[in-house]
């Protein structure tokens, strides 16, 4: 029993008839740590988080929970609690109800399950909101309860499924910060599905970046971004461009790179400028090579306004060698 | 005129709303008009006919049902319906909801099954009716309210209450079964305290669709009901027979029954729904 993880996966494949879903993965998820599942629609995210909460079977391999074999069991006895993308509040039950669903169930009398649920309610800052139902909360609210409502179950893994999709940004950023807060506090790990690579940077203490069933890196979020292990991976958590050189496809961050105006004997890529973008602090300029490669450079706005550059521009793409991340083929 | 809004061409009636509203407004009058004389003439004064002109108002033909005489067998046929709607509306919810929640997953032959088991709507009801009859014959059963009768008037509401529920589930979301798993609710917790308790509105729907579609058939029970009548029947006989406003009366108070149940299910439904949804659609109003 090795008990140092709180997840483990080893060798799992998800099959729905011919279609690999998840193809042959192993993981380990640290004791108390917030894990991100990053990566495009369909690439085994999801499935991946319903295999470990039991709402899918695994077709081969094993998963282990706090070193206990849990492969064959039911949801509830896994130490387990999910969130759903929807949030699936039962909506005719009111919020306090649905919070002492778990309890309900387990056959815990009425008060001391409505006195435990309000517990949980405080603990989301939803206490005056209790007798309400869930059609009657915003999407934020109804967040919050679903989280309560989950963490009742004092479960060892609390997996959330896109849980910040359906806020508007504002609300998704402070929400991001509750659920971090939340995780420490109660410090039990937390597994979130997110197509959002800033919300798998901002959060994660180990990132896990999916494609096509397999995991193409899985890190620190910094190890990560500074050494994307393919250009898959460079492309998809943003901000690097991906080039071809002499010595092979190197990722180079877009803010290491510079734009010179071409000369005779010139280092880096020919190309033009195709569109400029002001971001506030930063100024994104697209940039076409010669050969036809997309990529572009995000420029401090004070350095970007001494030598301003217009779409059409031609200029000369530069980094310094030592920044260049090289890619494996 | 530039600030009157209602004077704006863009905001006036185009002359179809006019057209269509004739048309409804005619469609409301074939369907209630000839109800409604009905009602009144329930009224009748004890000395009038079947017919205008009213002699006098009174509840003459109301007290006609229940006294002893021609109309002896309203009463008890009127229970019998009753009963038997009850039964019928309880069989096909039951069976409704069961099937529509075994067809959410896809089984091979399902869609043959399932064509099998709405096929029923479009047989002509006589001949089911006729058919079932026949087959208590011919195994030497006697035909009664509650074997063949209610028999063919599950041919006629199972149907309906399978399309029915079939929209109902539709729109069920399969995360909340998941969610009460989760919370480690069995299998039959589940049923009870999250299935059934969502799809309650639309279980109530069914219930009373199929009470009155069993309550007002008369083609399959002519020939399976055996020697005692339902209120249909009853009613039928009583039109070929008697003439007098005592059948009108009748009309009134079955009415009377029907408006008592939808005004329950109303009710019931709107106490539901308000619970879930009118609080926060009247907040959101007042937020906008």
């Amino acid at each position: 029993m090795d008990r140092r993880y709180d997840v483990e996966l080893v060798a799992v494949t998800k099959r729905y008839g011919d279609t690999v879903a998840v193809d042959n993965i192993s993981l380990r998820i640290p004791k108390s740590s917030y894990t991100c599942l990053l990566g495009p629609s369909g690439c085994g995210k999801t499935s991946t988080l319903r295999m470990i909460a039991g709402h899918e079977g695994i077709s081969t391999g094993d998963l282990l929970i706090d070193g206990r074999n849990v492969t064959d069991m039911p949801p509830s006895a896994r130490g387990t609690a999910m969130m759903f993308q929807s949030y699936a509040l039962f909506p005719h039950l009111t919020c306090l109800d649905n919070v002492a669903f778990g309890l309900k169930m387990r056959g815990i009398g009425k008060q001391d399950r409505h006195a435990q649920a309000r517990d949980m309610m405080d603990l989301v800052q939803m206490t005056e909101l209790a007798d309400r139902y869930p059609a009657q909360l915003s999407g934020g609210q109804q967040q919050r309860v679903a989280l309560a409502r989950a963490l009742i179950m004092k479960p060892r893994v609390l997996l959330l499924d896109e849980p910040l999709s359906a806020l508007d940004p504002f609300l998704r950023v402070r929400m991001r910060e509750e659920l971090k807060r939340l995780q420490r506090e109660l410090g039990i790990s937390f597994i979130h599905v997110t197509h959002s690579q800033d919300e798998a940077m901002a959060l994660a203490d180990l990132m896990v970046v999916m494609d096509g069933g397999r995991i193409r890196q899985a890190g620190a979020p910094r190890e990560v971004f500074e050494k994307p292990a393919s250009a898959f991976v460079a492309r998809f958590i943003g901000g690097h461009n991906v080039v071809p050189t002499a010595e092979g496809m190197i990722a180079i961050r877009a803010d290491h790179c510079r734009l010179i105006p071409p000369q005779a004997a010139a280092e880096g890529l020919r190309g033009h400028v195709s569109n400029v973008e002001y971001q506030g602090p930063m100024v994104r300029v697209a940039f076409t090579t010669k050969s036809g490669v997309e990529v572009a450079a995000l420029i401090p706005d004070n350095i970007f306004h001494e030598q301003p550059v217009a779409p059409g521009d031609e200029r000369n793409l530069v980094w310094s060698a030592t920044r260049a991340h090289p890619l494996a083929a | 005129m530039a600030n009157s809004a209602a004077s704006n061409p863009i905001d006036a009636r185009p002359w179809t709303f006019y057209a269509l509203g004739t048309l409804f407004t005619i469609y409301l009058l074939f369907l209630y008009g000839p109800m409604l004389v009905i009602y009144i003439l329930s009224f009748q004064g004890p000395e009038g006919g079947v017919t205008f002109p009213m002699v006098g108002v009174s509840l003459e033909w109301f007290r006609d049902i229940v006294r002893k005489g021609q109309m002896a067998n309203i009463p008890p046929a009127f229970g019998r319906s009753m009963l038997l709607a009850a039964l019928v509306s309880l069989l096909t919810v039951s069976m409704s909801v069961a099937g529509a929640l075994a067809f959410r997953r896809r089984f091979p032959g399902s869609a043959m099954v399932f064509y099998i088991a709405i096929a029923s709507l479009v047989m002509p009801g006589l001949l089911v009716g006729f058919g079932i009859g026949l087959g208590f014959q011919f195994l030497g059963l006697q035909p009664s309210p509650f074997t063949s009768a209610l028999g063919a008037h599950l041919t006629w509401t199972l149907p309906f209450g399978l399309l029915a529920m079939f929209a109902v589930v539709n729109r069920f979301n399969r995360s909340w079964e998941e969610a009460a798993t989760d919370l480690g609710a069995s299998s039959f917790q589940r049923l009870v305290y999250v299935t059934l308790p969502i799809l309650l509105p639309g279980i109530l729907g069914v219930a009373l669709s199929a009470f009155t579609l069993s309550y007002d058939e008369y083609a399959r029970t002519t020939l399976t009901i055996g020697s005692s009548n339902t209120q249909p029947l009853e009613i039928y006989a009583l039109i070929s027979s008697a003439t007098s406003p005592t059948l009108f009366a009748i009309g009134t108070l079955t009415t009377l029954v029907s408006l008592m149940l939808i005004a329950l299910a109303l009710v019931l439904s709107s106490r539901l729904n308000r619970r879930r949804h009118g609080t926060a659609r009247v907040e959101t109003r007042l937020e906008a």
